[in-house]
């Protein structure tokens, strides 16, 4: 038990210096907020009272300090560009990314495991060669370029080849525009937001699933190689037996670390994703806060981002916990 | 498998080949072609041209022409020439940086090693393109602000692999010897420590390598890196966005390239990660 403990006062650590050093991050670059909120014409008193209601003029400890117990307070400040409190801002956006970023990353996981497990345990030669080709290759595809990919694929790249029209997905929103939200179905509305999802889901997804394919490829090459899967067959257990019991059981427990490392390359690949579909969630927020340099929104955006990566290593870390008692020892 | 050279192994040889011919590409293609098909000329008779076709002057373009006329394969190498060094800069940076945070951790231990470890931890913690988008954003884009960013946040995963070389190598006893002998800290740490610590990190490097030209193109494309009229595989694919339904050749053939540099840095980082074990346990 107290292992666990430790484990969660670690994190908690983790994340007041991720904030701390966003915080110092921000106020060592260059340039004012106030200078891009106050009208060219302004006079220096402007721009002094506007510092003031920023809070700008007080010094960097007491800012911090303020920030601080804001945050600590559930309170993350107003958004300058758009005059609502971030939080607002934040949830608005989450479910979006949550919907995209925890989609991709079911499918990535089922599909990659099951690639892995193909190529390592059922699969000839060629046939592995073949698809650990197929799978670096994915693997390595920027997912912008991905994205504008299956963009000509599914528009004019469909109507060139005479695909039927049900088979030309939508490249952009999350919805029908022309369909009333209050006149359709759940149901129908439900169909459009996934017809309208595939693309964004499909760009997370391919390259996560490479990924996943190729560590679980490896891992279970490595676990059915091991002296205790040797002996299972020699005592003459069956071969689907042996797998399950003996070789899957022990690969996929490494699989749970892959999570943490996962997630940071899907809230990338979200941001890209949601700036090509224009879906409004949390990456799409970011990059319009950056551009219009509104800090408190880009702290805020940066916390919730590092909150999730900590988190998933966390749960990672308790999982493995459970599974592989010999973790509880060291 | 790892009894044997890398040499020999078939994803080493696929790597580097690959390498080879794009830096080669990178080098040749750009100092060969005419000038002219660098250059904006007579907008309207040479754009968006269709690969393998000839544009209204009688030009032929191998992979068509973008929408300001300029020749697609000619800029394709003059901007791998930028993504190529920044990723190679970017990684190698990050590499010198993570070996002088990692020894120094290591070797002093105590506060140094708990500031290091910490500051480490905790931009681990923060997605490497979300940082790399705040911090870009923040000082404004430029091939420099890419090459320094990319240095600022890959240092740790080295960091991590020299801290624990450093200290395994540090118990040895030919350091202890030298110690007693009255070396001074320095320069044990410089002579006898650091060359033999150094495996894994190099690896960590050249896996780097992929990942940083990947970066540096995520963040040209959101028009935070290399910013016309230079031109890297990122911007490009940025710039061909608009014309994706029109010309699709202008923002997909970029990709193509990106991805086969990405993928010979794998395939390198692979052979090289199964005969050197430190490297795959520390998920780089």
């Amino acid at each position: 038990m107290p292992r666990i403990v430790l484990r969660v006062l670690d994190a908690l650590v983790l994340l007041w210096l991720v904030t701390t050093l966003t915080f110092a991050l921000m106020h060592l670059a260059p340039g004012d907020p106030a200078s891009l909120l106050i009208s060219p014409t302004a006079t220096a008193d402007d721009v002094a009272r506007e510092r003031a209601r920023l809070g700008l003029d007080a010094s960097l400890p007491v800012q911090y300090a303020r920030w601080m117990a804001g945050v600590l307070h559930g309170d993350l400040g107003e958004s300058i560009a758009r005059a609502q409190p971030v939080t607002r801002v934040i949830a608005d956006a989450l479910p979006v990314s949550l919907f995209l970023g925890g989609v991709s990353l079911l499918v990535s996981f089922v599909i990659g495991t099951l690639v892995g497990y193909l190529q390592a345990l059922r699969s000839s030669a060629r046939t592995d060669t073949a698809l650990t080709v197929v799978t670096t290759t994915l693997y390595a595809a920027p997912s912008f370029w991905l994205a504008l990919a299956l963009v000509v694929l599914s528009t004019s790249g469909a109507a060139w080849l005479g695909a039927p029209s049900w088979l030309r997905f939508p490249a952009f929103g999350m919805r029908d525009p022309a369909a009333d939200p209050l006149d359709t179905s759940w149901l129908v509305a439900t169909a459009d937001l996934l017809r309208h999802a595939l693309l964004p889901l499909l760009v997370l997804s391919i390259p996560g699933a490479a990924g996943v394919a190729r560590y679980a490829r490896q891992s279970m090459l490595a676990m059915a190689a091991a002296p205790q899967v040797q002996a299972a067959y020699a005592r003459g257990l069956s071969r689907t037996r042996v797998e399950r019991r003996y070789v899957l059981r022990n690969a996929l427990t490494p699989l749970v670390i892959l999570l943490g490392l996962t997630v940071p390359g899907v809230i990338a690949g979200s941001v890209f994703v949601e700036q090509i579909f224009a879906w409004p969630g949390l990456g799409r927020t970011m990059i319009g806060a950056i551009s219009a340099r509104d800090y408190p929104l880009v702290l805020g955006l940066t916390l919730v981002y590092a909150v999730t990566v900590i988190g998933a290593n966390l749960a990672a870390d308790l999982v493995l916990l459970r599974l592989d008692p010999r973790r509880q020892l060291t | 498998m790892s009894g044997t050279t890398v040499r020999a192994d078939g994803r080493w040889q696929w790597g580097a080949g690959l390498l080879l011919m794009l830096t080669v590409c990178a080098v040749l293609i750009p100092a060969v072609s005419t000038d002219k098909a660098a250059e904006i000329g007579d907008v309207l008779a040479t754009r968006l041209t269709p690969p393998l076709a000839r544009d209204a002057t009688g030009e032929w373009h191998w992979l068509g022409t973008d929408a300001f006329g300029r020749d697609v394969l000619r800029r394709l190498w003059q901007a791998a020439r930028v993504s190529l060094s920044v990723g190679v800069a970017g990684s190698l940076l990050s590499g010198v940086l993570g070996v002088a945070l990692g020894a120094g951790a290591a070797w002093y231990g105590g506060v140094v090693d708990r500031i290091i470890s910490a500051v480490a931890n905790a931009m681990l913690a923060v997605p490497r393109l979300v940082l790399l988008l705040v911090i870009a954003a923040l000082w404004g884009p430029g091939i420099t602000v890419v090459v320094t960013v990319l240095a600022l946040t890959g240092w740790m995963s080295v960091m991590r692999l020299v801290r624990a070389d450093v200290q395994g190598v540090a118990l040895l006893s030919y350091i202890e010897g030298a110690t007693a002998l009255g070396v001074p800290s320095a320069r044990v740490l410089w002579r006898h420590i650091l060359p033999n610590a150094l495996g894994s990190a190099t690896v960590a490097v050249t896996l780097g390598i992929g990942n940083a030209i990947l970066l540096e193109s995520g963040l040209s494309f959101l028009g935070l890196g290399i910013r016309a009229p230079a031109a890297s595989w990122g911007s490009m694919i940025a710039g061909g966005r608009e014309w994706l339904l029109v010309a699709p050749w202008i923002a997909l053939i970029p990709g193509i390239t990106l991805i086969v540099t990405v993928v010979a840095c794998t395939l390198i980082g692979d052979a090289l990660v199964d005969r050197s074990p430190a490297a795959s346990r520390d998920g780089v």
